[in-house]
């Protein structure tokens, strides 16, 4: 070793601090355990403490020898003060500062230390801090000084090994204070407590003395230890055995934990940079640390540790389980029993917390809120108002903490600890959760399937077409009329190119007719299914309440003769206006059908060949009462499927619509349970008889009504639907002579028969579906309730 | 408002029980003890009828000269059992209802806790927080 010089400050503080570690006097060699205990509390890192080991030659000689002791103490020194350390540092650093050792507990006179720090140039860094010269550093050590050697002063505790060293004075008191650290150390308790995460270290060790290695272990604990940062401690008592007896059991953890943080520089700079008193604030390294761990378990950072999970890895930091339930507690802020990002942070980092001695707060401090965990930036509240709360430390509030934090305190402990806010907190998370699983809920039941509303198609000529659009649109409650007209939801589109191409008589040409107008024929469809869909939305069940108001209006199709008879006139007052039956949706349909109903009324044949021009020069389909079956949709295009196998011709055509019409009816009756849906579907079913050629692409049926209906509910009604399409299309297959031949009085009173017979057979049909699917109802409530008595006597248990 | 408030678990043992320490606890002990039998009583009362029917809430159980016991069920069979002063006239039977509610939202709330095993005692400070909240106010 070279020859080592020393100031006299330094040469003084240099012979207590020996003393200190000496304490078998003998005056030659001071003991391993203190020096090593000296040595942490100067709160540099492992790897360093062992290097300036090295270099004093302890490990060479097995001890310390005086001189190697000093060499160390310089070492220190310089390692505090940011330079490298080499043998030639000891000399050739000038004006070294004392090396500074963190005494953990000062007793009195915390306030020295603000002279102190006062004189002290470094603040709140904690490296490098300057001395005072040794005899302020005897007031300095704040009474912690139980150090006799160092202290000339009598008045150190001796029970206080606090080192000789006094803990820079400079951080201003801050938070730490709320730590209470488990102090068995009556001392005075309030001198100066350095939070800082080596530092409460310090101070039990020197009191306890407890072996070394517990010491080894807490000091290599400076790595994520909160960012408390303040040297200063305060009124809390030191910390006690307790912090010590955690140490030694979580010692390995901690190093582990420590390493794996990489904690050393991190901390070092982390305390350098921190100059918040904020003890819970979560540094960047410590945060990117969580987030390592979080994805570990958790590759989706927005996603949850599931209670198990998080049970499992926290087990692992050994920490004692009510700890860890309380930890829990704390972090699993809305109460789901899973861990977000945030609440994980939180959680890992009352952890490491705890493992570095301090204690849990009673309330979530503020900068670990989930929602206000805040890298750098939240350190404005400085302490959290957990702290604040329980810490009813003395006086050394930190400054910082103040006016920020009581409203902040108060809010979230109010929150903590209202527990209808907690219900509320937890409803409303879970609420919205049901409510985003309702809207996806919602949104598929959306397209197509079958709550496509079948617009009718209408043969009617654009312009007629946008009229009835228009009334419809007027009559129902769709909220955005124009849009039907503009949106064209493919299946609808498509489905009515193939209804129309089945439907109409022309087939060919209706059916180009039908492509070209494409934006005619959606646009009931538009309707239908925008008023499917908007029935779906609104109801968030599709389906759910009183369908809105089936698209258009059910009620005009009421008085189908008379709407019929309406329509006709209408008919054949606006020629080829289908305005009349756009009003009345269910006279609609047999309006387009001209091929088949050329004949029943003068109107009808007019309408019809209009239509049939119509359809042929731009396929509009009536669009059949919008109101009609949403679901029939799904069905038209099963009938259509259908028909469309059964058709091929053009004669054909009319019984097929005819079947279509009858069949959507019938099919939307079945869908429909309710009376007015009969109602619409016998207006939709008797425009449909009447139409006969129409095509009821729009399943005439009550649709609207429908509620969502399983598929097996159209499945089934599919299968009624073609049974009844045959019945159906007998009925129909009569009809369509009839039209032809007679006048229009009588084709028109044929035709409201023929509506009436159809509707009353669709109705009955309905009926009897209705039955059915009561009777299945029934059966599913009678299994369930036999479940549940079944499962009742378990419960009495 | 409550003088001792007792959390008992589905096979009749105390998870948790409190009383104001003014008290001889051992007396409120012993209440919840025999209000038990009142519970089971109440609760194979309504055996037959569906369980969800069965209100969670049972009401006063018994009364003593002065004290009043209140008893809530939850559907796991988690009894929770309050003794309230008889002299506290002013409680109303929807504040006992409100104070069970709380009750039982901390206990599913300790539940959520993984770290808890079921039938262990409860340990939690919020639970106890809460529990002296309630406790708190009695004169």
């Amino acid at each position: 070793m070279e020859g080592l010089t020393l100031s006299d400050a330094e040469q003084k503080y240099y012979s207590d601090l020996f003393s200190y570690c000496d304490i078998e006097s003998t005056k030659k060699v001071v003991v391993n355990g203190r020096v090593l205990e000296l040595f942490r509390a100067a709160q540099l890192p492992n790897d360093v403490v062992l290097q300036i080991m090295e270099l004093c030659g302890a490990t060479r000689l097995g001890y310390f020898g005086r001189s190697q002791f000093y060499i160390a103490l310089k070492l220190v020194a310089v390692a505090q003060s940011g330079f490298p350390l080499r043998v030639e540092s000891i000399n050739t650093v000038k004006d070294l500062p004392l090396p500074r050792f963190v005494a953990s507990k000062n007793e009195q006179e915390p306030r020295p230390a603000a002279s102190y720090s006062s004189d002290s140039e470094n603040q709140g860094s904690y490296s490098g801090g300057v001395i005072p010269p040794p005899p302020g550093r005897g007031q300095v050590k704040k009474g912690s000084v139980s150090h006799d050697a160092v202290q000339p002063r009598p008045s150190a505790d001796q029970q206080e090994p606090a080192s000789p060293v006094v803990s820079p004075q400079q951080s201003p008191p801050t938070s730490p204070h709320t730590w209470r650290k488990h102090n068995r150390h009556p001392s005075g308790g309030n001198g100066e407590r350095p939070l800082a995460g080596p530092g409460p270290f310090w101070s039990p060790f020197a009191d306890s003395q407890s072996g070394s290695a517990a010491g080894d272990a807490v000091w290599a604990g400076h790595s994520p230890p909160p960012p408390q940062e303040n040297w200063v401690s305060f009124a809390d008592t030191p910390p006690t055995s307790t912090l010590l007896s955690m140490h030694p059991a979580s010692v390995q953890d901690q190093t582990t934990v420590r390493t794996v943080a990489s904690a050393t520089t991190a901390n070092e700079i982390r305390r350098q940079s921190s100059s918040y008193d904020d003890p819970w604030k979560i540094t960047d390294e410590q945060r990117q640390y969580y987030v390592n761990q979080f994805k570990t378990i958790q590759p989706d950072l927005n996603g949850f540790i599931p209670g198990s999970a998080a049970k499992e890895f926290f087990t692992k930091s050994k920490l004692p389980i009510l700890e860890l339930s309380h930890i829990w507690e704390l972090s699993d802020f809305d109460k789901d029993g899973a861990l977000t990002l945030d609440e994980f942070c939180a959680a890992f980092h009352l952890v490491v917390a705890r493992k570095n001695g301090y204690d849990l707060p009673e309330k979530l401090p503020e900068s670990l809120m989930p929602k206000l965990i805040d890298l750098e930036d939240s350190a404005d509240v400085g302490d959290q108002p957990g702290e604040v709360g329980y810490s009813g430390s003395p006086a050394e509030a930190p400054p910082s903490k103040s006016p920020s934090m009581p409203s902040l305190n108060q809010t979230w402990p109010e929150l903590n600890q209202s527990s209808e806010q907690w219900e509320t907190f937890s409803e409303r998370s879970s609420s919205s959760q049901t409510l985003t699983q309702f809207d996806s809920n919602i949104a598929p039941a959306d397209p197509d399937t079958a709550i496509v509303h079948p617009v009718p198609i209408r043969m009617t000529p654009s312009k007629i077409h946008m009229q009835e659009m228009e009334l419809k649109r007027t009559g129902s409650d769709l909220t955005n009329p124009t849009s039907p007209l503009l949106v064209k939801p493919p299946d609808l589109s498509e489905e009515n190119k193939i209804n129309s191409s089945v439907k109409f008589p022309s087939g060919n040409t209706v059916a180009d007719g039908y492509s070209s107008s494409d934006s005619f024929t959606s646009d009931p469809e538009q309707i239908g299914s925008s008023v499917t869909r908007q029935r779906s939305h609104s109801g968030t069940s599709p389906d759910n309440t009183a369908p809105p108001p089936p698209p258009p209006r059910p009620q005009p199709s009421h008085s189908r003769s008379s709407s019929l008879d309406m329509n006709r006139t209408f008919a054949v007052t606006t020629g080829q206006q289908q305005a009349g039956v756009v009003a009345h949706p269910p006279a609609v349909p047999p309006r387009p059908q001209p091929s088949q109903a050329p004949g029943p009324s003068v109107h009808r044949p007019v309408d019809a060949d209009g239509l049939i021009t119509h359809t042929s020069t731009s396929p509009q389909q009536i669009p059949e009462q919008p109101n009609f079956a949403d679901f029939s949709q799904f069905e038209v295009f099963a009938a259509s499927n259908v028909t469309e196998e059964q058709d091929g011709d053009a004669e054909k055509h009319p019984e097929v619509l005819l079947v279509e019409k009858a069949s959507d009816p019938a099919s939307s009756l079945r869908v429909a349970k309710t009376d007015s849906k009969i109602e619409d579907k016998t207006a939709a079913s008797a425009p449909a008889n009447m139409s006969k050629g129409t095509t009821p692409l729009a399943p005439p049926p009550k649709p609207v009504r429908r509620r969502l209906k399983s598929e097996d509910e159209l499945r089934p009604d599919v299968d009624e639907h073609t049974q009844k399409t045959g019945v159906l299309a007998a009925v129909l297959a009569s009809q369509p002579s009839i039209p032809r031949s007679v006048g229009k009085d009588k084709k028109a009173i044929q035709a409201s028969i023929r509506r009436n017979k159809e509707t009353n057979t669709v109705l009955a049909r309905l009926n009897s579906e209705l039955q059915q699917q009561l009777k299945d109802v029934l059966e599913e409530r009678i299994s369930l309730e036999v479940q549940l008595e079944q499962l009742r006597p378990f419960s009495h248990l | 408002m409550a003088v001792c408030i007792a959390v008992i678990a589905k096979e009749n043992y105390p998870l948790y029980i409190r009383s104001t320490p003014s008290e001889n606890e051992l007396k409120f002990h012993y209440m919840v003890h025999t209000s038990l039998d009142v519970v089971d009583e109440k609760i194979s009362a309504m055996g037959k009828a569906l369980v969800d029917q069965r209100e969670l809430y049972l009401g006063l159980l018994y009364p003593t000269e002065d004290y009043k016991v209140y008893g809530y069920v939850t559907n796991s069979k988690v009894k929770f059992v309050m003794v309230v002063d008889s002299s506290n006239t002013a409680l109303r039977d929807n504040e006992i209802r409100s104070m069970f509610r709380k009750l039982h939202n901390s206990y599913t709330d300790v539940m959520c806790n993984p770290f808890y095993n079921p039938g262990d005692r409860i340990q939690s400070r919020a639970f106890d927080n809460m529990v002296t909240s309630m406790m708190i106010q009695v004169c």
